[in-house]
């Protein structure tokens, strides 16, 4: 369903994280629901559990667009609905997951493709991801964690966004959700405390996250700052000669 | 070895220590929750926070809470118990002596910077809050970026809001936890929304929440970046990453060090970095050359670097032993196009300086 040609794209919110359990989902979903109740048309187009119960009680009472199932070697997988959301064509549209790559079978290979998608039906659209997955940090990422990120989002993607939020909480905090099994399943627990979660490296991730928002913040304000200079030189040619400043 | 002197752990982090090892035995620890304007939600946060501990168990009580409360946070303080505060003709002041009997576990303070009535036993009640720590009681407390003295002048620069009450930014960088509570400016703006109805929501007051909101980042990771670097220290992990840019200019009397010293300069302000520089001492240097390096130095200090002596006979080894130490992220040398006997003889410094310095980015400034 293309949309007609003058309809304003849809804007962007991203909330950006540290790693996995900082709550970027929960956040998105707290916020959707105080839209909700302000009587905004706010849908989840996708919504990706991990079976943790905290999130999962959240999305209760919000309206969730069905995901798309999709057969790939045997096994189904589920994917955002890109179409159907268009139908349903709502005022903001939660995006769980935007660094997310597709089951083959799929449209569009990237999440962050459909999300274009959505924006361009002028569907605004609220999404998470960590910082990570933002493609020029990649190098950095593997040089502290020594972990190699695959799925990663294009810098210009990112930058679109109007606005970044940092989802922040402590590690010892995200420590203690991992170890009550709020974010990963118990078997996977062991795993992560040994490898991504461990030692110094949520610190560092943390510490460039918070960074990274800082410099998304600056990179908004200077924009707003050269569309009023470019404002400013009109107001003064319109004032007549001889007018006191 | 230095000339100078031996490396010394800074104020904050001397802080941190002594109130670390005056706090472990009792285990309790402070949690900041910081925001860069009223209405971004602390209070709900910190609360929410201690409703959740107090469900699962923990003995948390309320010592202080703000005069103004939104419905949400009313409905979390009613879940809670609180120790009144002492009331005097001046003014409210926590009940230090009634929370000590109480003797919880936690205690929420909101908001941390505040003047304790005349006659209090401490003048500010962020120092109610280091005896509540002594006394082996965890504090979860708020601060909005205007209360950092340090930070005053600045958001009064953007705000034009002025306050006395301020707490010192050692105490933040001492804390064992902070969170930064970010929301984007329109959602904070409308969350005030009842005191700026007169005013409306504008660019303007969009734009100056924005210029704070990237302040109380830049701090909070400020804060992160000292938890980190006393994390490093305790585990004697060898620090080889950098996500604060630190930029360390090489000075030899016959290098560019102007030049150099004028892109770190650049770069520091661009990442918002630290910008360091260095000379190692080698014997027999002219007079003319002893002036030049003075000359440097000055130029370095102007520029905001902080700078050192080194010395050594091993000119390479100290450069690359300085930026292990102090996490440096790009090393800027300068680079003779003409090879000298020595490098012939001896290998070119800089590619000795490459090959040690793995990890570290070394920039080459030809002359």
């Amino acid at each position: 369903m293309p949309a007609p040609v003058d309809t304003p794209r849809g804007s962007l919110k991203v909330y950006l994280g540290y790693a996995a359990g900082v709550g970027k989902t929960f956040q998105m979903l707290a916020d959707g629901h105080a839209a909700a109740q302000r009587g905004v048309d706010v849908v989840v187009a996708y919504f990706e559990p991990h079976t943790r119960p905290d999130t999962i009680g959240q999305a209760q009472g919000l309206e969730i667009v069905q995901h798309r199932k999709i057969e790939y070697r045997g096994k189904l997988f589920q994917e955002m609905d890109t179409e159907a959301v268009l139908r349903r064509k709502p005022q903001i549209a939660l995006v769980d997951e935007l660094a997310h790559t597709n089951v083959p079978g799929s449209e569009r290979t990237k999440r962050w493709e459909d999300v274009q998608v959505v924006l361009d039906a002028g569907i605004e659209v609220w999404t998470t991801m960590n910082v990570q997955h933002i493609e020029s940090l990649n190098d950095q990422i593997w040089q502290i964690t020594g972990i190699q990120v695959r799925e990663t989002v294009p810098d210009g993607i990112v930058r679109q966004a109007a606005e970044i939020v940092a989802v922040d909480v402590t590690p010892d905090a995200l420590l203690n959700r991992l170890k009550r099994g709020a974010v990963y399943k118990p078997e996977m627990v062991e795993k992560a405390l040994s490898g991504f979660f461990k030692g110094s490296n949520l610190g560092a991730l943390r510490e460039l996250t918070l960074r990274q928002a800082a410099h998304e913040v600056d990179l908004r304000q200077s924009a707003y700052d050269e569309t009023r200079a470019f404002q400013v030189p009109r107001i003064s040619e319109a004032r007549p000669s001889g007018t006191n400043r | 070895m230095r000339v100078s002197e031996l490396p010394r752990p800074s104020p904050e982090r001397l802080l941190k220590q002594v109130q670390a090892e005056e706090n472990k035995r009792w285990g309790a620890k402070l949690k900041i929750f910081l925001g860069y304007a009223p209405g971004v939600g602390k209070s709900y946060r910190m609360l929410d926070e201690a409703r959740r501990r107090h469900e699962r168990g923990e003995d948390v009580i309320v010592g202080a809470v703000q005069g103004q409360q939104s419905e949400e946070v009313q409905a979390l303080l009613q879940k809670l118990e609180m120790t009144p505060p002492l009331e005097t003709p001046e003014g409210q002041a926590i009940d230090i002596d009634a929370i000590l009997r109480r003797a919880p576990q936690v205690c929420i303070i909101d908001p941390l910077a505040a003047h304790n009535p005349p006659g209090s036993r401490n003048p500010y009640r962020w120092q109610d809050v280091q005896e509540l720590l002594r006394n082996g009681i965890s504090v979860l407390t708020s601060v909005n970026l205007l209360h950092v003295e340090e930070y005053k002048e600045k958001v009064q620069a953007i705000t034009g809001k002025d306050t006395t009450e301020t707490i010192p930014k050692s105490f933040l960088l001492a804390a064992d936890d902070i969170v930064i509570v970010d929301v984007p400016p329109d959602l904070c703006l409308s969350r005030q929304g009842e005191k700026l109805t007169s005013t409306g929501i504008s660019n303007s007051q969009e734009r100056k929440l924005s210029e704070l909101r990237e302040l109380a980042l830049l701090l909070t990771a400020e804060v992160v970046d000292a938890q980190l670097e006393t994390y490093v220290h305790a585990h004697g992990i060898e620090p080889v990453f950098g996500t604060h840019e630190r930029f360390l200019v090489c000075m030899t009397p016959r290098s560019n060090a102007l030049a150099m010293i004028e892109s770190g300069k650049r770069n520091k302000e661009r990442f918002q970095g630290d910008l360091h520089a260095v000379y190692v001492c080698e014997p027999g240097r002219s007079k003319r050359e002893r002036a030049t390096i003075r000359r440097y130095f000055d130029a370095a200090k102007k520029a905001g670097a902080a700078t050192e002596v080194l010395e050594s006979d091993d000119p390479i080894s100290a450069i690359v032993d300085f930026a292990r130490e102090n996490r440096i992220t790009q090393i800027f040398i300068g680079h003779s196009a003409h090879n000298s006997w020595r490098d012939r003889l001896f290998g070119d410094p800089v590619l000795r300086l490459i090959r040690a310095a793995e990890g570290i980015d070394v920039r080459v400034f030809p002359y």
